[in-house]
């Protein structure tokens, strides 16, 4: 690849997305069924591009990619360090893997409007890439509105439900995002600049005044929402219930981690110079938020009985786990937090496509209902999902173990020790309710003349490819996190101290 | 108190109109009200940053050939009303998908009283 | 230290073999030939390890980092050899045994069964070869997971619930070891197993010493059958004898007890231990074991509970023997794991042969039984014999070993009550022999004859391993001793 043409790869990127977005809606009118191999063929070349971004990265360094040509802090600015351009691969991967996962079940479940979905579909992807890739305050403001208003729209089609659950996600995501708006407004009353580097070297001069710390307040609580942290989480459950399989397995992993990966930037870029030691208040509070979001979460998420549900609750719990790596604030905090926003993009993406898999073999997800003969026509989706499900509990040589070690390890340096005590019950408790589902899967005799209706056997290649490519995918993770490590993480923390 | 009011009269309406959306959200029962309800409250942000942006005895920023020195302080920043035109763009691209959502709810369940709704469910 | 592969190896040559045997399942005799390859592949290598590893050498398998900072390490040290040739050993002798055992009672699922069995002695193997307690904690885990299909090998309600109690306890312990592990590399600086102690008096104030302590006697204790941590151990007896047999009496319990000897010896060390009243704690704690699984014993008439709660006395007998904290005790203890593992072993072998041969799994009906099976009950009476320690049998020799310990540490107590739970021992094993050859046989057992070579020879040759580490018991007594020295006395092992 032309290495100029590398240095535009960051915007490159959102535009292939948003571009796409737009052309599939024109190729769907033409053809309807020419939506999905579009879209799968823009996140396609996206991924590509972003690989061959994150090499030039790590080759020759981070990148401060001027949006117009207008300087910083004036422009607008994206940073393609190691870190945000390894999420951009990771955002575009998961992304491509779903897409192609929906080929068969997205015409099953929603039939007649495929084509608004992938087209929607594609401009979330590229609101996702712009979070993770943007410097710029209110820039980050415009994308993540992207993604929100495209999350309602995908998560509004579905079920009967899914129209009402939208609409509250909707009123509740306004509200936050009006929230970091006004937060934002008065952090530019104060420091004139919207630039995220200028603005943690502003921050030092005016961190005591009551502006600068009201605002800081609304930017940190509508990120919050957006990110459904404890106790600001009430509209996931629903949300993620009702939308339909493949819009729940695209935003679930990464809707919510992108919000925390910025309040984590936020946090460690703009607020540490500024605040450092004094921000521990602030930190211990958002740690302990963690800390009840994992407990109740999966208390909640064990009383379930159907699956995406569970799965939902059980992603509020997983957002507490980040966290409480970013209230630690420390670099084993950090470390942790940000191998758990990968893993888990892994993990639930996996388990909800796996439902997918499951809806549309055995036509429910109502656990109760499972019994052994969905293990034995489906042997290799239940595999996967008990790869996932292992990974979740936090059991070696998964990924999920290794993300915990590292926020544990936090714990103890800092001494919090109720935050270590509500991380190893969490294991505990996932444990529960997964071992009762793998007893239904792979114990409970299937009844005589079961449920009536014809054994679809193993979902379609297209469908259970992606499932078992997370499965692996996280298997290598955990055993490469060191490399992950290393390679992605080292360079920006040096950054942050 | 008078003079309190007098002097920021501008950031008092807005208060109000925010408590006014807020209670729209919270209070009402009715989809739609609540929609407005959240209209006026991302209104209320965005009269706030214009009201921010307000400089008195200044003029558009445009240098007239000749002058100078330029001095700042007779200029209003543009940047606010700029940011503020996104954020008009994103809160009506809002209401639009908040509608089509409600006509999706009125055809799925005939009312937009949430109080009715709860019951079907 | 010498670099060889030989501890990786032997660790993988197990792990190896489960997708071959997940794939051999159509051909019983292949999946078989997988299971007894690896057995005798681990063996052999395991072996090898014998000439090179001293009290000076230690063989290790060089470093993995699996979490930054810290590695995955396999090093073989005496006192991982001395569990590992255990392991390895009745491993191969089990294969046999068991291979007979699930054809005999025409078992489902056989395949699960062997490829599970083979992850539990890898997993085995690897804690066995751990360097550092990162390494310790990952194989325990896998351990536990391992064993759990075999647990509820059967599927019946019963074997579910008793698999569900079984991981309740295990994940229980997993977690306490996890918050122990952590602490520990936080107080320490380094996860290392080091003869003699990584951590010292000092490093951590008493009562949080002491809490650690707890912890890991939580962690290791459930493993071990400390009471009250012992409740899944009668509940896992509803898997098949071989399980038992080797899990329950080898492997999954004697992981345990090595994880108290790695703790006592090598992560808190005696002079810590003795300085803030931990030796007390764990010999109360095991002494009071040791009576009380001896009492209820008595009262088990399902023969497999009865072994069940020899058992976790008998475990106790080494922690009572590690916890006295004198180079005799610890040795004793040491000796007791292999001593107890091939006498038990044989018990339990013993137990599934007749349930398979005469479906006979009470103790009250096992009237005249020796007349149609001597050779299974002669076996039964040996291990009988040695665990109530009496001589020829190898019992006798762990046992005048820790009474010496507790003479050398200044205490009676111990020794008094090795002596009384001798007795109770005893008291629940040779009625059971007494009945199987003096008392006259119930309907068809006669005509019945011995259980099939594949059950007996095994059966045998476990018994013969009891009578032979009685008149020979230089290599692990040697190796016990040593191991004691250095944790006494500093330095290498």
């Amino acid at each position: 690849m032309r290495p100029d043409l590398l240095n535009h790869a960051p915007i490159l990127i959102i535009l292939l997305f948003l571009g796409g977005a737009m052309v599939a809606v024109l190729a769907g009118l033409l053809q309807r069924r020419l939506a999905q191999p579009w879209a799968v063929g823009i996140t396609g070349s996206a991924t590509l591009l972003s690989l061959f971004g994150l090499a030039r990265v790590l080759q020759e360094g981070a990148l401060r990619y001027q949006l117009g040509g207008w300087r910083a802090p004036i422009g607008i600015e994206l940073i393609y360090d190691p870190l945000s351009a390894f999420l951009v691969v990771v955002i575009c991967a998961v992304s491509l893997l779903v897409l192609i996962h929906g080929r068969r079940i997205v015409p099953e479940e929603i039939p007649g409007r495929e084509v608004p979905f992938f087209a929607v579909a594609l401009m979330l992807i590229g609101g996702l890439c712009g979070i993770v890739l943007t410097g710029d305050l209110f820039n980050l403001y415009v994308f993540i509105e992207i993604v929100s208003l495209s999350s309602y729209a995908l998560l509004g089609i579905g079920t009967k439900r899914s129209p009402l659950s939208a609409f509250r996600y909707l009123v509740m995501g306004t509200t936050a995002g009006s929230f970091y708006l006004l937060g934002l407004a008065l952090i530019f009353m104060r420091t004139g600049t919207l630039n995220m580097t200028d603005l943690a070297e502003i921050l030092p001069f005016v961190s005591g005044q009551v502006p600068v710390l009201v605002g800081l307040a609304f930017i940190l609580v509508g990120l919050s929402l957006k990110a459904a942290i404890f106790p600001l989480h009430g509209w996931l459950p629903d949300a993620y219930t009702d939308g339909c399989s493949t819009a729940t397995a695209l935003i679930a992993p990464l809707g919510t981690k992108t919000a925390l990966y910025a309040i984590l930037r936020f946090v460690f870029f703009v607020l540490a110079p500024a605040y450092g030691a004094g921000a521990a208040p602030i930190g211990t509070i958002v740690a302990y938020a963690g800390a009840a979001a994992i407990v109740w979460g999966s208390f909640m998420a064990m009383s379930q009985k159907e699956l995406k549900r569970m799965l939902a609750y059980s992603s509020v719990a997983q957002v507490g786990y980040i966290a409480l790596g970013i209230g630690l604030g420390s670099r084993y905090g950090l470390i942790g937090a940000v191998l758990h926003i990968l893993n888990h993009a892994c993990m639930k993406a996996c388990l909800f496509l796996v439902t997918g898999n499951l809806r549309r073999n055995v036509g429910h997800s109502y656990l109760p209902n499972l019994d052994a003969s969905v293990r034995r026509e489906m042997p290799w989706s239940m595999a996967a999902f008990c790869v996932a499900a292992i990974s979740m509990i936090g059991l070696p040589p998964t990924a999920g173990f290794f993300s915990k070690w590292y926020l544990a390890l936090g714990t103890v340096e800092a001494g919090q020790w109720p935050l270590l005590v509500a991380l190893l019950v969490s294991t505990l408790l996932n444990g529960v309710y997964f071992f009762r589902i793998f007893e239904q899967v792979y114990l409970k005799p299937a009844r005589e003349g079961a449920s009536g209706r014809e054994a679809r056997g193993e979902a379609p290649l297209s469908m259970l490819v992606p499932t078992l490519i997370f499965a692996v995918l996280l298997l290598i993770l955990g055993i490469g996190n060191v490399y992950i490590v290393t390679t992605f993480l080292e360079p920006i923390w040096a950054g942050v101290l | 108190m008078i003079d309190f009011f007098a002097e920021h009269y501008s950031h008092v309406c807005i208060v109000v109109l925010i408590g006014v959306g807020f209670f729209g959200m919270v209070g009402k029962r009715n989809l739609v009200k609540k929609l407005i309800g959240m209209s006026v409250l991302q209104s209320a942000i965005i009269l706030f940053w214009l009201v921010a942006a307000f400089k008195e005895d200044a003029t558009i920023p445009i240098v007239k050939d000749g002058v100078s020195p330029i001095v700042p302080e007779e200029y209003v920043n543009p940047l606010p009303h700029a940011l503020m035109l996104t954020a008009i763009v994103v809160a009506v691209v809002t209401s639009g998908v908040a509608i089509a959502l409600l006509v999706k709810i009125y055809r799925n369940y005939g009312t937009l009283e949430e109080d009715q709704i709860l019951e079907q469910l | 230290m010498i670099e060889s592969l030989v501890p990786f190896a032997a660790v993988m040559a197990p792990l190896a073999a489960i997708p071959l045997i997940a794939a051999s399942s159509r051909w019983p005799n292949i999946r078989e030939l997988w299971t007894l390859l690896a057995a005798f592949a681990a063996f052999f290598l395991v072996i090898s390890l014998i000439p090179s590893v001293d009290a000076d050498t230690l063989v290790g398998s060089g470093r993995f980092f699996i979490v930054e900072g810290v590695p995955l390490e396999l090093k073989v040290d005496q006192t991982g050899l001395f569990f590992g040739l255990i392991a390895s050993t009745l491993w191969l002798v089990t294969c046999f045994y068991s291979i007979g055992y699930v054809r005999e009672h025409r078992e489902k699922h056989q395949t699960r069964y062997f490829a599970a069995f083979a992850a539990c002695i890898g997993s085995t193997l690897g804690i066995a070869f751990s360097a550092n307690l990162v390494t310790f904690l990952v194989f325990y885990e896998m351990l536990s997971l391992a064993t759990y299909p075999l647990v509820i090998h059967s599927e019946s309600p019963k074997a579910i619930r008793s698999g569900r109690k079984y991981l309740t306890y295990a994940l229980t312990a997993g977690i306490a070891l996890i918050a122990a592990v952590l602490w520990t590399g936080n107080a320490a600086g380094t996860y290392e197993f080091t003869a003699g102690g990584i951590l010292e008096p000092g490093m951590l104030s008493p009562s949080a010493m002491r809490l650690l302590f707890l912890l890991f006697i939580v962690a290791v204790g459930v493993k071990a059958g400390l009471m009250p941590l012992h409740g899944w151990l009668p509940a896992a007896m509803v898997a098949p004898t071989p399980v038992s047999a080797l899990l329950h009496a080898v492997a999954v319990v004697k992981s345990g007890v090595f994880g108290v000897i790695r703790v006592v010896g090598f992560v808190f060390g005696p002079e810590t231990m003795a300085a803030y009243g931990l030796d007390t704690m764990l010999i109360v704690v095991s002494g009071t074991t040791i009576l009380l699984a001896s009492c209820i014993a008595l009262r088990q008439d399902n023969l497999k509970a009865r072994l069940a709660y020899s058992t976790v006395g008998h475990l106790s007998y080494i922690v009572l023997g590690i916890a006295l904290l004198s180079k005799s005790g610890f040795a004793g203890g040491m000796l007791h794991m292999v001593n107890h593992a091939t006498m038990k072993i044989t018990l339990f072998f013993c137990a599934g042969a007749i349930m398979v041969h005469l479906h006979k799994d009470r103790v009250s009906q096992l009237d005249g039984i020796g007349r149609a099976m001597p050779w299974t009950m002669g076996a039964f009476a040996i291990g009988s014999l040695g665990l109530a320690g009496v001589p020829p049998v190898n019992g006798f020799l762990s046992k005048w070993l820790l009474c010496e310990g507790s003479l050398e540490a200044g205490l009676n107590l111990p020794m008094v009550i090795l002596l009384t739970s001798g007795l109770l021992n005893a008291a629940y094993f040779f009625p059971i022999v007494y009945r199987a050859f003096f008392r006259a046989p119930a309907e068809g057992v006669a005509e019945k004859g011995e259980a099939p070579p594949m059950l007996v020879v095994p059966i045998c040759i476990v018994a013969g391993f009891s009578l032979l580490l009685f008149f020979w018991p230089d290599l692990f007594l040697g190796l016990a001793r040593d191991v004691a020295s250095a944790v006494f006395g500093g330095g290498q092992a």
